[in-house]
């Protein structure tokens, strides 16, 4: 789950890391507001769950209140990249004499959390890794003891601070760790992170993401949730327990399990068509979740065929079949509908299939290949 | 003797009286699984399906002698599990659990490393032995004995080339689904040195996909050190980045994890990947007889 800048930067200043004041503005008149309050020069920025908002033109740095109202207006409602802008924060204009990125992320392949830095602030992290990795800095985290404070030193001194930044720096890398852990985050990213013109550590632009699976223990985390900013079929389908991903293709899928879902999209776009969805029913696929993915599927108009993949393993391909025809008489399917039945008891879920018209084959690739010509019928 | 389920296993059940527990430990008793002991706690002296139960592993290890466990327990309680089992000297622990906070499991994966404990999962279906045993959820009838390892990070996609594999005449030695989580116990490399040591082996099948680089560190290894014939598929082709793909662990970031450097990475490694789920059977037998 992903939160606003805004948001992040509330959590950041919770835990004691200092950052740039800023307030968020629904309307250009709370910009200006905002704005004459804080006094001389402001940036309002787009609040958006994604990234490239300065390209876009959606981060202005302007002067006074007036020019807040002005720049407001144009920001607010702006698309960036699919994202309606809902929210500006208007933050104060700060004086950098340095700035760099910091982050605390999951290192995968070692396992472990790590503190990422480079020396290059503002820039994109993908970016520094692509052209410069080596001013890339990592330290993992002691899985058991955490991050240790010569490792948030051994950063700094690697960023080639100068020695009267480097405790300031690394106090603040250890409070990053600290509310990745906390927060049970995935991601928290100050960048760019700054000395200011007072000449102390300020973070003035953060990320934060958060670990889906952890969400039960912070409930306070969940009511960050920006229902604007998620799809809506997507939130319907996590609420009946199935995994749902919008894609722009015109073949839906209803498939069990995770791998086999991403395998049929694969299986789809080899026969020429492009799937419009990702979507696992999960274990179970009995009436109630082939209705609710069938509901799922056709709330998309470009939906023109649908490929229902199923491999019976513990669940009897009988009892899925069975799911699919009462499924049928809840949902009206006007579009084409491919089942392809495998693994248990398939023959027999097939012949229950054929009784109502519903042909099934054993191929996925064979029924990829349907559901595509079906679909450009 | 096959990897990781034989004839010594002498299986736990963690959550035993749950719905999901109490059904697999039926089909893993009917599959021919040693199951000696369930642990739940506040019902031990019950029975389930004749297997006894106990409030806690250490009860259940010093009655038994419990050496391996199933986790079947709910997510915000898996880690636990994990933690008592091997804290209680159990060597091979399989958590099917979907859902565990991944954070909790940086801590718990070094743990079992220091313990010398086996992990594998979280999200997983577990191990299967076909004819001898299997430890978890998969559906013990689609196999057939042979000699064809498979390692697969996801659960269905394994049901699907194992179903391919026997309707193949290919039989498996060994089918292991190493899970679909960010962070697991035992990677595709770990099970890969498992399968090139295990005299029972001689040819391996992988499936993975997109997310982490688990697969672009096991064609490093295969290149120098996997002498048998393999064969594979990457799923997630056609999957947009940033988005989790249902897998926790299922993810392309910033350009990496991608299903074309997958395929790449394994390709340089001499191992011969499927576009097709089906074509699995084929490829492989153009390298080996079964």
């Amino acid at each position: 789950m992903n939160i606003h800048e805004y948001q992040a930067a509330e959590i950041l200043a919770k835990h004691g890391i200092p950052v740039n004041p800023g307030r968020v503005a629904s309307t250009p008149e709370e910009a200006r507001d905002i704005a004459a309050e804080f006094g001389g020069v402001v940036v309002v920025k787009a609040q958006v769950h994604t990234g490239g908002r300065g390209k876009a033109g959606g981060v202005k740095v302007v002067k006074n209140a007036d020019e807040a109202y002005e720049a407001a207006s144009n920001i607010l409602g702006m698309d960036i990249k699919g994202h309606t802008v809902n929210k500006v924060l208007i933050a104060k204009g700060a004086e950098i004499q340095k700035e760099v990125y910091v982050s605390a992320v999951m290192n995968r392949p070692a396992r472990k959390i790590m503190i990422m830095a480079s020396a290059e602030g503002g820039v994109e992290i993908e970016k520094v890794a692509e052209e410069n990795p080596d001013a890339i800095v990592t330290r993992d985290a002691d899985p058991f003891a955490g991050l240790h404070p010569y490792q948030a030193k051994e950063v700094a001194f690697d960023l080639k601070l100068e020695p009267s930044m480097v405790n300031g720096f690394a106090a603040i890398a250890e409070k990053l760790y600290n509310v990745f852990m906390e927060e049970d985050a995935t991601l928290v990213e100050i960048n760019p992170f700054i000395i200011n013109g007072e000449g102390t550590w300020q973070a003035l632009d953060s990320k934060m993401s958060f670990d889906d699976n952890a969400l039960y223990r912070h409930p306070e985390t969940e009511k960050l949730r920006d229902l604007a900013e998620e799809n809506e079929t997507e939130l319907e389908a996590k609420a009946s327990g199935i995994s749902f991903v919008k894609l722009d293709g015109t073949i839906g899928c209803i498939v069990n399990g995770a791998g086999l879902s991403m395998a049929t999209l694969d299986a789809v776009q080899l026969a020429g068509g492009e799937p419009a969805n990702f979507l696992d029913v999960g274990g179970g696929a009995n009436e109630e979740q082939v209705t609710t993915a069938f509901n799922l599927v056709l709330a998309d108009p470009n939906v023109k065929a649908i490929l229902i993949n199923i491999f019976g393993g513990i669940t009897r391909g009988d009892v899925v079949a069975r799911g699919i025809v009462a499924a049928l008489n809840n949902v009206d399917v006007k579009v084409p509908l491919v089942v392809r039945l495998s693994g248990t008891n398939a023959e027999e879920g097939k012949a229950l299939l054929s009784e109502h018209g519903i042909t099934a084959g054993d191929s996925m690739d064979e029924a990829a290949a349907q559901v595509v010509a079906a679909a450009q019928a | 003797m096959s990897i990781l389920v034989n004839e010594n296993t002498r299986l736990l059940v963690q959550g035993i009286t749950g719905r999901e527990g109490s059904f697999h430990t039926q089909q893993m008793l009917e599959y021919g699984t040693n199951v000696v002991a369930g642990v739940t706690p506040g019902k031990a002296g019950q029975e389930v399906h004749g297997v006894p139960v106990f409030n806690t592993v250490q009860e259940a290890v010093a009655a038994t002698g419990a050496n391996a466990s199933v986790i079947y327990v709910p997510a915000k309680f898996s880690i636990d599990a994990i933690y008592e089992a091997v804290d209680n000297g159990i060597e091979l622990v399989v958590c099917i659990t979907e859902g565990v906070p991944v954070n909790d499991m940086v801590a718990a994966y070094h743990h079992v490393k220091t313990k010398g404990a086996r992990l594998i999962g979280p999200n997983c279906p577990g191990v299967t032995t076909p004819g001898k045993g299997k430890i978890g959820i998969m559906p013990g009838f689609i196999h057939a004995p042979g000699k064809v390892g498979v390692v697969s990070r996801s659960g269905t996609l394994t049901y699907e080339v194992v179903d391919a594999l026997t309707k193949a005449g290919l039989g498996q030695s060994t089918v292991v689904g190493i899970g679909g989580d960010p962070i697991i116990g035992t990677s595709f490399l770990d099970v890969l040195e498992l399968f090139q040591n295990d005299p029972e082996t001689e040819a391996i099948v992988m499936i993975g996909e997109i997310g982490g680089d688990d697969e672009e560190v096991a064609a490093r290894f295969i290149k120098e050190h996997v002498t048998k014939p393999m064969a594979g598929f990457i799923a997630g082709r056609t999957a947009p980045p940033g988005k989790r793909m249902g897998h926790a662990g299922a993810i392309i970031s910033g350009g990496s994890g991608t299903a074309a450097g997958k395929i790449a990475a394994l390709e340089a490694a001499g191992v011969a990947v499927a576009d097709r789920m089906s074509e699995i059977p084929d490829l492989l037998k153009a390298k080996f007889t079964a």
